[in-house]
């Protein structure tokens, strides 16, 4: 990794490509042309339907298959993914995903249509039954939703169990009070929920400020939405005393599921005082990212709340498994269950490791992290984190992960949380070998006192080159229509 | 590693109090990878394998194997968010060529990389309503056939911020325009529609229905999906401010129920988008480069003031719907969708034509299913059907239990069994 990243040549034959360049397609000066680009046609639209309802007609890419497979091709030799090489991305765990889940995931039983009866989907419904009482056990809850399509999908549910709950007591709070440090969706949820947002700040420990908490709680207070380890890889060490606290003033704790890495096998949400909590199945249970999703991100809640998550649930009786709606079910957050192939892998996942491998998978993952901030060259303000810290760059976080860019790896999320300068949020995951963390040290500590010119001047060796996000933005084109 | 942290067991690293420390197990026993797949498979098999001809929602079509083996590039299938677009362009190409077939497939200026399903893209498109909406109006009108399930999901999006839904009749079928234009006022935010609709008969008059909704200044929002839209008049041409629906059904096949929302409306909302979006913009060497855009809408940002909370997505499932879209071209999307017009008319001559049956219950164009009545208890229907090997539903309907049929052409060719089961205690008239 000690390598200069070398300019890009412009010569199209250019094969002294720099060792660990990113993957790229780039022929002749030209990048792969758009499908519409390639061979578009307007067929007119002849249907046996009336003139009224149909249109006219049809303008799309018109190809044969070969060069749809050579096009998609080579988008994917223009991306990154995790097998490409290490994404330690703080908060997003991307870790390796085990290939096998696929196989499963292809498995003709998944063909399955969510109308069927449920005696003819049991196959489906004792899936649905053993890994909601599997998460149930892993997050030390009573009772888990396993609806929820992502992981703030699981926070706007959460948020309505609990808007349901105090209803049902009839309780009227107003309040969702979030840590300055937490995931933006947090805030969002809560907002859409229709719930003001009170924002807590953090202590010079980078933990929530029990007095301020204190103070912040009162009649109002519907939850308070924490993440556990937080995001600077603490753990809140006040934790009861904090769930005390919200309790006492007859608010509810949520767990915000996005740092369970670093928990499996070691401590669990309900065993803290949380009432509710989601699960990050496409974080926690290794279930592909997918360029963006899907995900899954089912909700757990202890005994007061299980009567008012969605429905169905699926419950096991002498015949079988049933689905059936919970007394005070607030209904449904997804038309079916989410997305099911999600819920197979992590399935599998969680099967394959069993107790022990899930929690040598939180072991190695706080080992590798606390590894990697060994070899950096970076002030790492707050400890004793676990499975990801949070480095402080000298300059420009975002110019830094550029410029690691050039070094074969994915950099970490940059300028955030805000409460340390210049953010590098470094989440390597169990997966990543001593030697891939010695790469990525490297790769941090090539950028590390670089010049402010050569940084902007980064990245130098991807696909694409520094993009003007600004100006993407002034002049949106979010179509091939709009490029013409 | 552990000299290098200083710790002699990794155990130490964990700084979580003895008092919430867990101690006990969760009881799973680990498998090997074989073992494990003949667990979790054998689970699946616990279902039997039927002729589905379901539908409601969740729709089959065939997926061509191009759209596995391209999606399953590890490149794309375990790649993050695009953050960092320098070395994620390839996810936005594709993800700005799904947006450009949605545009094309609605007429309408913006689409975003997807929501996670039909259901929570309704549910979007009222909150989009409420944040853009000039004048105070806060009610949701929607059709009486609108399915349970999407009521409820958006019963749950509007509950936030006290936006109102309510219900306006159908009649033979299709939207009562008369009583809808009875029924709308100035404090309707926004009207749906869904051509097809639940009972899957093509709306025929939902240019009156934009009307109504641009005289009382309400958006108008219409579901259908994507292999509908490529025949049907696009729904920008009679007023659509938004298009909520099903992208899923191309590149998806039968997944228990998963979906990918499909989100389109006007460019004058552009800044209220919920989700994300994928734009062309240019790097450092003055060449055209792709990037997520307008990210000061979304919570990472804005947090409590962004347009969703939506982070994740359905990407991977918009990636593999443009694959198969552009596997098909304009010619076979076409093509497709004439099927879903033939294959449910035909089966629907076909039940007709035996005793005791009638199809389909309404009139008008349907589009890939039916409603079905029958002498019978429709529930016996379904048992006897079942006996068979084969997989209906009942649908509540107009005070009736009906039956509810899907064609697509997956299921095409077991018409015939469909049709024998039908009938088994019934003569077949002549035809």
């Amino acid at each position: 990794m000690s390598q200069e990243p070398r300019e890009r040549s412009d010569d199209a034959g250019d094969s002294a490509d720099p060792p660990h360049q990113q993957a790229r397609w780039y022929a002749g000066g030209q990048y792969e042309p758009l499908l519409s680009e390639k061979r578009s046609k307007s067929v007119s639209v002849d249907s046996s339907l009336p003139d009224d309802l149909t249109r006219d007609e049809l303008e799309l890419p018109a190809l044969a298959e070969p060069e749809v497979s050579r096009h998609y091709t080579r988008l994917s030799q223009m991306n990154f993914g995790i097998e490409s090489g290490s994404i330690p991305l703080g908060s997003c765990t991307m870790k390796y995903n085990p290939t096998f889940t696929e196989d499963v995931a292809a498995h003709r039983g998944n063909r399955v249509h969510p109308h069927r009866a449920d005696a003819d989907k049991q196959g489906i419904l004792h899936l649905l039954y053993e890994l909601q009482e599997t998460l149930a056990t892993i997050g030390g809850m009573d009772a888990v939703t396993l609806q929820p399509p992502a992981g703030a999908a699981g926070e706007f549910t959460g948020i309505q169990v609990a808007k349901a709950y105090h209803d049902a007591n009839g309780d009227d709070r107003s309040e969702v009070i979030v840590p300055e440090s937490a995931h933006g969706t947090n805030f969002a949820s809560a907002s859409m929920a229709g719930y003001d947002v009170v924002e807590l700040p953090s202590n010079e420990n980078g933990r929530v400020e029990v007095d301020a908490l204190e103070a912040a709680v009162n009649d109002d207070t519907a939850l308070l939405m924490l993440t556990n380890p937080n995001t600077l890889g603490l753990f809140e060490r006040s934790i009861e005393e904090i769930a005390e606290i919200v309790h006492d003033a007859g608010g509810l704790l949520y767990y915000d599921g996005a740092n369970l890495n670093s928990l499996l096998g070691k401590a669990r949400p309900g065993d803290m005082g949380f009432d509710i909590m989601h699960f990050n199945l496409h974080k926690t249970f290794a279930t592909p990212h997918g360029g963006g999703g899907p995900g899954q991100g089912p909700i757990g809640v202890g005994e007061a709340l299980a009567p008012f998550l969605p429905t169905p649930q699926v419950r096991e009786t002498d015949e079988g498994y049933e689905t059936y709606e919970p007394d005070h079910s607030i209904g449904r957050v997804h038309e079916f269950v989410g997305n099911w192939l999600v819920l197979v892998k992590a399935y599998a996942y969680i099967l394959r490791h069993g107790d022990e491998g899930l929690e040598n998978v939180s072991e190695t993952a706080v080992l590798n992290a606390n590894y990697l901030a060994s070899r950096i060259e970076y002030e790492v303000p707050y400890g004793p984190f676990h499975h990801e810290f949070v480095a402080s760059a000298d300059a420009d976080a975002g110019d830094v992960a550029k410029s690691m860019l050039d070094h074969g790896v994915h950099p970490p999320t940059t300028k955030w949380p805000e409460i340390v300068d210049e953010a590098l949020m470094t989440e390597p995951t169990e997966t990543e070998s001593k030697a891939r963390l010695d790469d990525l040290a490297a790769a941090f500590n090539a950028v590390a006192g670089m010049d402010e010119d050569d940084l902007a001047e980064s990245p130098r060796t991807t696909t694409a080159r520094r993009i003007d996000q600004a100006s993407a933005a002034r002049n949106p084109r979010l179509s091939w229509h709009a490029l013409e | 590693m552990l000299d290098a942290v200083g710790v002699s067991d990794p155990d130490e690293l964990f700084d979580i109090p003895g008092s919430v420390r867990f101690d006990g197990d969760y009881g799973i026993e680990a498998r090997s990878e074989r073992a494990t797949r003949a667990a979790v498979e054998g689970i699946l098999d616990e279902s039997p394998d039927l002729t589905e001809f379901l539908g409601g929602g969740h729709y089959d079509h065939y997926v061509p194997s191009v759209v596995d083996h391209l999606s399953l590039r590890s490149e794309f299938l375990t790649s993050y968010t695009q953050y960092q677009p320098e070395i994620t362009q390839g996810f936005l190409q594709a993800l700005f060529e799904f947006q450009s077939l949605v545009v094309e497939l609605t007429g309408l200026g913006v689409a975003n990389c997807s929501m996670y399903d039909r259901a929570t893209a309704l549910g979007e498109a009222a909150l989009l309503a409420d944040r853009v909406r000039q004048s105070s109006g806060e009610t949701v009108l929607v059709p009486d056939d609108l399915p349970d399930r999407m009521r409820s999901v958006l019963d749950n999006y509007t509950d936030g911020p006290g936006i109102g839904v309510d219900t306006y009749p159908t009649d033979g079928g299709t939207v009562d325009v008369d009583a809808l234009a009875d029924r709308v006022d100035d404090d309707v935010s926004l009207i749906y529609a869904a051509t097809p609709n639940a009972r899957g008969v093509l709306e025929p008059e939902l240019d009156t229905v934009g009307d109504l909704a641009a005289d009382h200044d309400a958006l108008f929002c219409v579901g259908s999906d994507a292999v509908a839209l490529s025949v049907l008049e696009p729904p920008e041409s009679y007023g659509a401010d938004v298009v909520v629906g099903d992208a899923g059904v191309l590149g998806l096949p039968t997944t228990y129920g998963m979906g990918l929302g499909l989100f389109a409306c006007r460019e004058d909302f552009l800044r209220q988008v919920p989700g994300r979006l994928v734009g062309a913009g240019e790097d450092g060497a003055g060449n055209r480069a792709y990037t997520l855009t307008l990210q000061t809408r979304e919570q990472h940002i804005r947090r409590e003031r962004a347009t969703s909370n939506i982070c994740t997505n359905q990407a991977w499932l918009a990636l593999r719907a443009a694959i198969h879209a552009a596997w098909l071209g304009p010619d076979g999307l076409v093509e497709l969708a004439e099927e879903c017009v033939t294959g449910i008319e035909e089966t629907c001559e076909r039940i007709d034509a035996l005793d005791g049956f009638t199809a389909p219950v309404y009139d008008g164009h349907h589009f890939r299913e039916a409603l079905v009545d029958c002498v019978e208890p429709a529930s016996d229907v379904v048992d006897r059907c079942r006996e068979a090997g084969i997989a209906l539903r009942t649908v509540e309907d107009g005070g009736e239990e009906r039956l509810a049929v899907c064609v697509t052409d997956t299921n095409r060719e077991q018409v015939d069994a469909l049709l024998d089961a039908l009938a088994a205690e019934t003569e077949v008239r002549a035809v």
